[in-house]
């Protein structure tokens, strides 16, 4: 399949643009492969281009049930970023960080990665110092952060209410320069392209409805199209492990499922050009290319597997979109939507081997999966092609949990909505 | 959404606060058995379909509740009183009904 | 298009002219005027420009579906972007500019992107500005260079940054039946649930209710449609258990059958009137809702279909019957079905010229033939238009014959003059709310629609919305859901009001998109905000892009601010088409909130501008009225120093600390969590949920004590007093009152409901004032009677009762800051009086009252946690506080915390630091072994907490580092590069001052 490039793009648009070839081809399954990615998401597409880029494993099948890219890495706000306080945490999203720098050509695809910055505002003395420690911790962990008084936000985020008579005047701001957005389906297209021009084989509208087994050990899947043998069976299926996980017999994780709301304002001129979030509740606000601000807030706290939300959410987002930025009173709300997050139990992502033979499990991503979408495929690839996990996700095991060896960065305990 | 609760009929979902799945079994306060510890603080069913879960009436009369709520379509099957359910399964039947006549008659 | 007034009628008042602005430009129009109608009937055609191209738009609706026609509204510095002229009612002083052009509307720079048309086909973005592998623009740095320029063409309206004055307000409503609609459906709907004693909300988008009755110049019971929709709504507002809401737009399905409005009060008016909000957000929850939301008519894919004067049949009709604006003097028509021929007869009738009527279809129906003779106008069957005339408006058409079944051309082509082509593609009934509450939608061959889906809440259609067309089976519908939501004995034989109507058949032939014979007459537009072509829609297919969610993000169709209402069934028809397979093979979206586009302002309502509430202390005025500095500790406000003139934070604290050390100090403590645990089995209680013992503690006697959460990490601590047998106050921080209540109540009702406790919070009941320090006893024996203070009535950790000025308090001796300290409680409402008292009787000792900063100083010294430690992370041997791990018996977390993780010698474990440069430290630094400003690395824990010292004149503070207690005596260096600080500290124990507490017990 031929590079996109301006050129190609002129070429195209001389000739009516009639010539163009479909982004990824729609094959039929094949019957056997050494490795199937269950889930057709951001991680599993990932997970496939790097298996085939950075191991050569190129016999892949990657199966969506619906339509690629259905998940959450196309109903998320779209932030990357790597300004979190643990170790563990800091060293995978900040390699996600530098992959999402190159992803572009690396891909042939415009993922439109703009480094922005995002902007974590603190509104007490005790929350500047909170946020300061976790700047420090990104620093000596190799990351880059900055700490904004008050002057150089009302610099860099102009209609920000900075007055001292806020509900939460704001006190500072920690900044990551390198951070910032993406277009989401871009990062799914992007992906299954530049896998499938290695060869992997992208299968849409093929839903998983059993696992097949040879004793403990998982030899491949049933699908609505049929038996598909596999020699490694990996699930990258987020808000679904539950309902996937049941069907290999895994009745119980440390996951639940929520939902998670996000929204997205009528389009407008430039207003906003880094990512804020508002420290004074749980907000978190950017403006997209095409001019529409997209924020969301807080789970809305229940089991869910439904994509829909609830209003007393929408009600405490606007309310501190407009506590933060006055102005946006008259914008209006265009679209709102929901996804189902998958929630662990400190907070962090797993990404391993097992629990089964045969079997990788990658999930947990809570809201964060998205900025996480490159390491995790890389991570996870080099987990299956190896049988063992990479020093970077080694932390993020599933007997963690039971060891005590977590990485929580809220310190919330096993209570998955506060995560 | 709107929860039933016990004492106060029909409210918003915005005076409740989630307090987690009811499948989990806590283990005896003098239980030792360190699996059975573990699997009630950190594994879950995550259910598709009806949930047993708490609520806790936080902002009413803050008693705390056992819902059986859809997570596939958020409707609500049921809403009983959280205390007691701990009771032989057959003596919970008997227990729910009070509370479920007292929903009908202010619904 | 030469639009004009017509000779009568409309519900605008032609006795009362409104001035108002638009494009600085001054123009006129009536009372009842839309800014649409207004301009069109000033003669103006060019209304916007579209997202991409910038081509130049006019009026394509009359509604909520405008896509073209959208403006800025100032109000001052102000700004409200991106509403359709087709919602603004004008009123004296409106100032609306056009948006998306420089300079103007009339020559805009943007429409270059016109040229680069094929090049700006849909996936542009996502084949170019690749950067290189190396070099300054390798990565993504040359997106992020073009970036900028990307963003300044796109947008649409500008929002301000001004902040908005007005007041916004929430309501909360319950009803019986809401009605969503106030069209004949809709009204009859909620006179029937009204009449059998329903109490019915009925919400209307409009100003005016009545929906199609007033424009459809039908007859209902023998009068003119919309004077029977204005009796019948009159007689409505005067039902007492009716609720009418017009301006009102119900946008979300909640789950529970809560669904979301917005009421539109105030914008019609130059200023809202006294205590009036602009908007209000209603969340109404009833028992049943009537979806009477009526249908939205559908333009056809043609070339040249964006020009200004080409809009929708209904849309011209309602400008002419509602309005009195004729929108054009020669008007074509272009339709695939009848009810464009009702149109062209009502246009006709109001002084149009119906130049000719084009329709697709080879046969037309008698009744549609005889309103074409009725108009006067010729019918072009099996015609298509397949180019439009003219340039920022319409002069002409061609049209050409056409086989709709096969999609060819023959070789006739007509030209026909026209300055409006009115345009019907069929009906797509408004299934949104119901799809937000419901299965997928259901397609309807005969329609050609989406007809409702199956309900999952508890809702009934009625009308259009239904595919029931006909104002006859409207009524008849809404007499029906009024009838069945409102629940008891249906009527035998409804008596409805009868209807003389044209008998005009909606059923539409199957034309979507008439494509270009020859590859000319322009684009062909889907979506027209945002500039999706129908070859955009066909190059998407041809990528792969086949899913309808994958159409919609690659193309961007249906994704503008009128959210693809007039393009979705169209783009969804040529994707189909392409495919091979039928629409409802194809797919479609389903419908989230909102609705239509709904302010932030009114979502937030009441909590706009006052987002939290605020707690205050009983004392809360005399600290500010005494100079001292307030922040906000969680919603609580708390006094930081009391600083005098001409001190830092620093001296000032300092000073305070120094007072306590020295001589007496007080400070307000009433914002510390209490919570009132009685009951025969509370000591018991205790027991389980604090890791040390409770039940052995005797009356009239406090104890600290620390709790951990299921998973064995800390939760919180603090005092707990028994104040009798079964009575203990438990004090918590001030942070995590409500968590650890929650907690509390969480094992009392769910995992120990046998056990005979009550919980209640009474943090707001009591104001607590902490008297520390030497001197303390001597203040507090001036004031205090009915009670000794001795060490023997009194010793640390004893309580007694007693009395200040006439007020009953409680006094316990306990300590945080390490000196002989007393914490006095009394009743909140007396707190100000007793704390006057206590600061009163300490003059003579020069009491101090001390804010946050000196407690923290004072607590940093004797090495006590607060939750800057007890951060969610840490154990209780993080802390060293395992000596109150009991052995004795078991406790929340007491089989969980002893895991591996949570025990390694490796952990980040509590220390204090004393700066060996004699400068402050920072907290969130983190420290390291070895100081190398340059390579920033290797942290081995971080600062909890800092202060000046007074008791040690030095800089010191509280860290976790790993291994902790192994590091005592050594040094390592203060890394904070986010603040450029570095430099050497000595590890050293956390309890700086008076180990052993001396002080606090002599």
């Amino acid at each position: 399949m031929a590079e996109y490039s301006a050129l190609s793009l002129l070429k195209h648009a001389w000739s009516g643009n009639r010539d163009w070839r479909p982004a990824w081809r729609k094959p039929e399954p094949k019957p056997s492969y050494d490795v199937v990615i269950v889930g057709g998401g951001g991680h599993g597409l990932a997970t496939a281009h790097y298996l085939a880029k950075e191991h050569g494993i190129t016999n892949v099948a990657v199966l969506e049930k619906g339509w690629l890219g259905s998940g959450n890495i196309g109903r998320n706000t779209t932030i990357v970023r790597s300004n979190y306080l643990l170790g563990e945490s800091i060293r995978f999203y900040d390699f996600s960080v530098k992959l999402w720098e190159d992803l572009a050509q690396d891909l042939n695809y415009n993922v439109m990665f703009s480094q922005r910055g995002v902007l974590n505002l603190a509104h007490s003395p005790g929350q500047a110092d909170d946020f300061i420690r976790r700047g420090n911790a990104m620093r000596h962990d190799g990351g880059d952060a900055v700490w904004l008084n008050r002057d150089a936000i009302a610099r860099k985020v102009p209609g920000l209410d900075l007055s001292g008579s806020a509900r939460f005047p704001v006190v500072g701001g920690l900044l990551q320069p390198r951070a910032g957005t993406a277009r989401h389906d871009a990062v799914a297209w992007g992906f299954a392209r530049a896998a499938d021009r290695r060869g992997v084989d992208i299968i849409e509208n093929c839903e998983v409805t059993g696992f097949v087994r040879d004793g403990e050990r998982i030899t491949g899947v049933t699908t609505t199209r049929g038996e598909i043998a596999a020699k490694k069976v990996a699930v990258a299926v987020a808000g679904s492990t539950g309902r996937v996980m049941k069907l290999a017999g895994i009745e119980r994780l440390p996951i639940e499922s929520h939902v998670l709301q996000a929204f997205v304002s009528e389009a407008l001129k430039p207003f906003v050009d880094t990512v804020v979030t508002f420290g004074g509740g749980h907000l978190y606000m950017s403006q997209s290319d095409k001019g529409g601000l997209v924020f969301g807030g807080n789970l809305d706290g229940y089991n869910s597997y439904a994509q829909r939300g609830n209003l007393p959410v929408v009600e405490e987002v606007m309310s501190e979109m407009v506590a933060l930025f006055p102005g946006l009173a008259r914008v209006r709300l265009l679209r709102s939507w929901g996804g189902v997050m998958d929630m662990s139990m400190d907070g962090s992502p797993i990404i391993t081997t097992g629990p089964l033979p045969g079997m990788y499990l990658n999930t947990g991503w809570c809201y964060g999966g998205f900025k996480a979408t490159p390491a995790s495929g890389w991570c996870f690839a080099w987990t299956i092609a190896k049988d063992e996990p990479h020093p970077l996700n080694a932390p993020f095991t599933l007997d963690r949990f039971q060891r005590g060896i977590l990485t929580d960065e809220k310190g919330q305990g096993a209570t998955p909505q506060l995560h | 959404m709107l929860i039933n609760c016990p004492y106060c009929g029909p409210r918003d979902l915005s005076e409740f606060t989630y307090r987690g799945d009811a499948n989990r079994t806590r283990p005896a306060d003098t239980s030792t058995d360190q699996a059975a510890w573990n699997a009630y603080v950190y594994e879950r069913v995550n259910t598709a379909g009806d949930h047993p879960e708490y609520w806790q009436h936080s902002g009413g009369c803050r008693s705390h509740i056992l819902v059986m709520r859809s997570t596939l379509t958020h409707e609500i099957a049921s809403v009983s009183l959280a205390r007691g359910q701990k009771k032989a399964s057959a003596r919970r039947q008997q227990k729910k009904r009070p509370a479920r006549r007292r929903q009908e008659d202010r619904t | 298009m030469s639009a004009r007034r017509t000779a009568g009628g409309g519900r605008i008042d032609r006795t009362r002219s409104v001035r108002f602005h638009f494009d600085g430009k001054a123009y006129t129009g009536f009372a009842g005027d839309t800014l649409a109608s207004a301009l069109l009937a000033c003669g103006l055609t060019l209304l916007g420009r579209s997202f991409k191209y910038h081509r130049p738009r006019g009026l394509v609706s009359a509604g909520f579906d405008e896509p073209n026609a959208l403006v800025t509204i100032l109000r001052g510095d102000v700004r409200e972007a991106n509403i359709p002229a087709t919602m603004i009612e004008i009123h004296d002083g409106l100032v609306a500019e056009s948006q998306n052009r420089f300079p103007s509307l009339d020559y805009d720079l943007g429409a270059i992107n016109q040229l680069a048309g094929p090049l700006f086909s849909a996936g542009f973005y996502y084949k170019t500005f690749m950067g290189p592998a190396i070099g300054p623009l390798k990565g993504t740095r040359l997106w992020m260079l073009c970036e900028p320029f990307i963003r300044r063409a796109a947008g649409l309206g500008r929002a301000g940054y001004a902040t908005d004055r007005v007041r916004y307000e929430r309501m909360n409503a319950f009803c019986d039946v809401l009605v969503v609609g106030a069209g004949p459906a809709g009204l009859m709907a909620a006179k029937t649930a009204a009449a059998k004693g329903a109490r019915v909300i009925l919400a209307e988008t409009d100003p005016v209710l009545g929906g199609s009755a007033n424009w459809s110049n039908e007859t209902i019971d023998g009068e003119d449609a919309s004077q029977w929709a204005a009796r019948t709504a009159e007689a409505l507002a005067e039902t007492d258990n009716v609720r009418l809401l017009p301006r009102t737009t119900v946008w979300g399905y909640y789950d529970g059958n809560t669904l979301a409005a917005l009421e539109r009060v105030a914008d019609h008016k130059r200023v809202p009137e006294n205590g009036e909000p602009r908007h209000r957000h209603w969340t109404i929850r009833a028992r049943h809702v009537v979806l009477a939301t009526g249908a939205l008519e559908r333009p056809i894919v043609f070339p040249g279909n964006d020009r200004p004067g080409v809009m929708l049949a209904s849309a011209a009709a309602r400008y002419a019957g509602e309005f009195g604006v004729l929108p054009g003097a020669r008007v074509a028509i272009f339709t695939n079905n009848d009810s464009a021929y009702a149109a062209a007869r009502a246009l006709q009738r109001q002084g149009a010229a119906i130049s000719a009527i084009i329709d697709t279809r080879p046969n037309v129906s008698e009744t549609a033939a005889g309103l074409a003779n009725e108009a006067d106008a010729e019918v072009l069957t099996a015609h298509a238009v397949v180019a439009t005339k003219g340039g920022r408006s319409l002069s002409g058409l061609l049209a050409r014959t056409f086989d709709y079944q096969t999609g060819r051309f023959g070789e006739a082509v007509r030209e026909i003059q026209a300055d409006c082509l009115v345009v019907s593609g069929g009906w797509s009934p408004v299934i949104h709310l119901a799809s937000q509450a419901g299965t997928a939608p259901i397609w309807d061959d005969a329609l050609q629609a989406f007809l409702p889906p199956e309900p999952t809440q508890k809702w009934t259609g009625a009308g259009a919305f239904l595919g029931h067309f006909s104002t006859a089976e409207a009524l008849a519908d809404g007499h029906a859901a009024g009838q069945a939501a409102a629940g008891g004995a249906k009527a035998r034989k409804p008596a409805l009001p009868k209807v003389e109507s044209l008998p005009v058949d909606p059923t539409p032939a199957p034309v979507y998109e008439v494509a270009s014979p020859d590859g000319k007459g322009g684009k062909a537009f889907v979506d027209f905000q945002n500039d999706v072509t129908a070859d955009d829609v066909r190059l998407a297919h041809r990528e792969g892009f086949l899913s309808v969610e994958h159409l919609k993000r690659y193309t961007t169709l249906g994704m503008a601010t009128d959210q693809g209402k007039t393009s979705n069934i169209p783009g969804l028809a040529i994707m189909a088409e392409a495919r091979g397979i039928s629409i409802p093979e194809a797919g479609t979206t389903r419908f989230r909130p909102p609705f239509t586009p709904v302010s932030l302002g009114a979502l937030a309502a009441e909590r706009y501008g006052e987002l939290k509430p605020d707690r205050l202390s009983p004392m809360h005025d005399w600290h500010v009225e005494n100079g001292a500095t307030m922040y906000s500790a969680g919603l609580w406000y708390r006094p930081q120093i009391y600083g005098k003139a001409g001190e830092t934070v620093e001296q000032a604290y300092v000073r305070e600390a120094a007072a306590v050390r020295r001589s007496v100090g007080i400070v307000d403590v009433s914002t510390l969590g209490k919570i009132a645990v009685q009951g025969p089995d509370a000591a018991a209680f205790l027991d389980r949920v604090y890791t040390n013992m409770f039940s052995t503690l005797p009356v009239g006697k406090a104890r600290y004590g620390l709790m951990l959460r299921e998973d064995g990490l800390a939760l919180d601590d603090g005092t707990t007093w028994r104040l009798g047998e079964n009575d203990f106050l438990m004090t918590t921080t001030t942070a995590n009152a409500g968590n650890v209540m929650q907690h509390l109540e969480y094992f009392l009702d769910i995992v120990w409901p046998d056990l005979k406790v009550t919980l209640t919070s009474v943090t707001d009941e009591w104001a607590g004032a902490a008297v520390a320090g030497p001197k303390s006893r001597d203040v507090l024996a001036a004031c205090v009677s009915g009670t000794a203070l001795d060490n023997e009535t009194l010793p640390f950790m004893g309580i007694v009762h007693g009395e200040i000025a006439g007020v009953a308090v409680m006094i316990c001796r306990l300590s945080f800051s390490g000196e002989r300290a007393y914490e006095v409680y009394c009743r909140a409402g007396f707190g100000r009086h007793v704390w006057e008292t206590l600061i009163e009787a300490g003059k003579p000792f020069d009491i101090v009252p001390y804010g946050l900063e000196a407690l923290g100083a004072l607590r940093i010294e004797k090495g006590h946690v607060t939750g800057a430690e007890i951060d969610g992370r840490t154990t209780a041997r993080d802390l060293y506080l395992d000596w109150m791990l009991s052995k004795k018996k078991p406790f929340i977390g007491s089989m969980m915390m002893d895991r591996e993780g949570l025990v390694s010698e490796e952990r980040a474990r509590l220390v204090g630091l004393v700066s060996l440069d004699n400068q402050p430290l920072g907290g969130g630094a983190h420290i390291v072994e070895h100081n190398d400003p340059h390579a920033i690395r290797d942290s081995i824990g971080h600062v909890t907490a800092v202060c000046y010292s007074p008791a040690l004149g030095k800089y010191i503070a509280l860290a976790l580092v790993r291994r902790g207690k192994a590091r005592h005596g050594s040094r390592a260096y203060i890394s904070d590069p986010l603040r450029r600080r570095f430099g050497p500290v000595e590890i050293v124990s956390h309890h700086f001052f008076d180990p052993e507490g001396s002080r606090m017990h002599g």
